[in-house]
């Protein structure tokens, strides 16, 4: 009997990862990749990037070009969904009507745009960004607004702030929580970017939660503040966080907590089932505890390890998480999982523009954010990734050489290294 | 047009006609060369786009920064003196001709 091969649900680096990895695994079986959008694979980071400023387009963009997927035997139906799995039989039913087979199946669902929820939301130039369609709405919006109300310190929002205050429009970030991305950096980055975007003209207000969005004629005017105050916008970007898509997987009676619950081997509960990336929940031996990540690293270290557990290398997922952010020309690189943090040390200042933070707990090390310090990100990389012991003493002090403590490795076969 | 010439880590040459200012990493997925996988999208912070620059058009190359510096720190293959990322290799008319090699693995 043939083999049914594997389905992957989801065209987003993710899913796309896992079908090139599958092949370069030496993986024979049919491959089919499977997702909502009408385009082919791209890439997500440009898109409140390069993009929206037009230093890159839809083609530049793309993951790989549309032959790569013929070349390398990969059935790619791209604007289909799917809407069913039926696990007894090993079928999912997709929206055009019909049902496929699978062997293997991967949940690559990626997640949804977490929706303001006040009144004047559904009103016209009330925008979100995640998908291509929306970065050319965007893109398309700003070459006409002139006032720009960005909801949401976090990342997305501070990329599109940047994006639009350098396309020359009067923008505004509000942010309802203290200072900038607070669930994930220490006060001196939040600070270094709010000083940051503050210099180049945009407008930082912290603390302040969003009460009405009020409109005229189904068209936005302003942004009303819980505290009264009132900003005109002739565009608002809602940069708030995402949801986990999970009906699909919870409809077939998998279990679900902030994602799709799944184990080392990026398995749900049914061991033909898996899910990776921005929807999969995980037990993380860096944090020791079950995380969720929003990230490219995470997304194709995940679909590398489903891969190569698929073509039959079964291997845990141990990579270590790294991000990476672009603001006017800073770029903050991110090495580890700061949460749960209870010390911090430094290397550089915020003067030089040349910063890291060490973030430790119990004096061990969890995190490293770097600004204009690359050295300190790419060895602290291999130090978090090989769990070299670093003590905050050793990190504050900068005649401590990172390359000699990343070249030690003691622990080599603990943590493999993500590269 | 430029051309680049990619030898994979077997010794399999494959020629490539790539537009002035199109990245050698760039041109390289546009034409389906397999070695380079420029998981980050080109943007310095993974080093899955790592090649070997020849010889003779290493010298011709400006110098990294130190950002590619640090990356080609954390290569899966060896460093060596003529490695470089492909994602920050701007073809230009000097460069007709290019050879880079590819490492074995890039992660």
């Amino acid at each position: 009997m043939a083999r049914a091969g594997t389905i992957i649900v989801g065209t987003g680096q993710a899913g796309f990862q896992t079908a090139a990895s599958l092949r370069m695994e030496g993986y024979q079986d049919p491959i089919t990749l499977i997702g909502e959008e009408p385009h082919i694979p791209y890439q997500r980071p440009p898109l409140s990037k390069g993009f929206v400023l037009g230093k890159q387009d839809a083609e530049s963009i793309e993951l790989r070009p549309a032959a790569f997927y013929k070349d390398h035997q990969i059935n790619l139906l791209n604007g289909e969904t799917v809407v069913a799995i039926s696990r007894p039989e090993k079928l999912v039913e997709i929206a055009s009507g019909g049902q496929l087979s699978y062997d293997s199946l991967v949940l690559a669902v990626g997640a949804s745009n977490r929706k303001v929820a006040v009144n004047g939301a559904e009103l016209d130039g009330v925008v979100y960004l995640r998908s291509l369609a929306e970065a050319i709405l965007i893109k398309a919006s700003l070459e006409k607004a002139q006032e720009i109300v960005v909801v949401g310190g976090g990342f997305i929002g501070l990329e599109i702030a940047a994006v639009a205050c350098i396309l020359g429009k009067k923008v505004t970030v509000a942010e309802a929580l203290p200072r900038l991305m607070p669930r994930v950096v220490a006060p001196l980055i939040s600070e270094f970017f709010h000083d940051l975007h503050t210099a180049h003209g945009v407008k930082i207000l912290c603390g302040a939660a969003v009460s009405e969005i009020v409109g005229a004629g189904g068209r936005v005017q302003r942004v009303v503040l819980a505290d009264g105050s009132s900003y005109p916008a002739d565009l608002v970007v809602v940069g708030i966080g995402i949801l986990p898509n999970v009906d699909l997987a919870k409809g077939s009676g998998l279990p679900v907590s902030n994602g799709i619950a799944v184990n080392e081997f990026l398995q749900t509960a049914d061991e033909n089932i898996y899910a990776i990336g921005d929807c999969a929940e995980f037990p993380s031996p860096f944090t020791g505890s079950r995380v969720r990540l929003e990230s490219v690293q995470n997304a194709a270290d995940q679909a590398q390890s489903v891969a190569a557990t698929i073509a039959g290398h079964r291997s845990a997922y141990r990579a270590l998480p790294w991000f990476w952010t672009d603001q006017f020309d800073i770029k903050l690189q991110m090495a580890g999982i700061s949460a749960g943090y209870d010390h911090v040390v430094t290397r550089g200042n915020r003067e030089s523009q040349k910063l890291s933070v060490f973030y430790f707990k119990a004096n061990k090390l969890l995190a490293i954010d770097s600004i204009n310090r690359p050295a300190d990100h790419m060895f602290g990389r291999k130090i978090l990734a090989a769990g070299v012991p670093v003590s905050p003493q050793q990190a504050a002090d900068e005649s401590v050489d990172l390359r000699t403590l990343a070249n030690t490795s003691p622990q080599h076969d603990a943590h493999t290294a993500g590269q | 047009m430029p051309k680049v010439i990619y030898v994979s880590a077997g010794g399999a040459s494959r020629e490539v006609d790539v537009p002035v200012g199109t990245t050698v990493m760039a041109a390289a997925l546009k034409n389906g060369i397999d070695g380079i996988l420029a998981e980050c999208g080109g943007v310095c912070m993974c080093s899955t786009c790592h090649v070997y620059v020849d010889e003779s058009f290493f010298s011709k190359l400006p110098p990294a920064q130190d950002t590619e510096e640090a990356v080609l720190e954390i290569a899966a293959e060896e460093r060596k003196p003529t490695s470089r990322l492909s994602c920050q290799i701007k073809v230009t008319n000097d460069l007709d001709g290019l050879i880079v090699r590819l490492p074995e693995k890039q992660r």
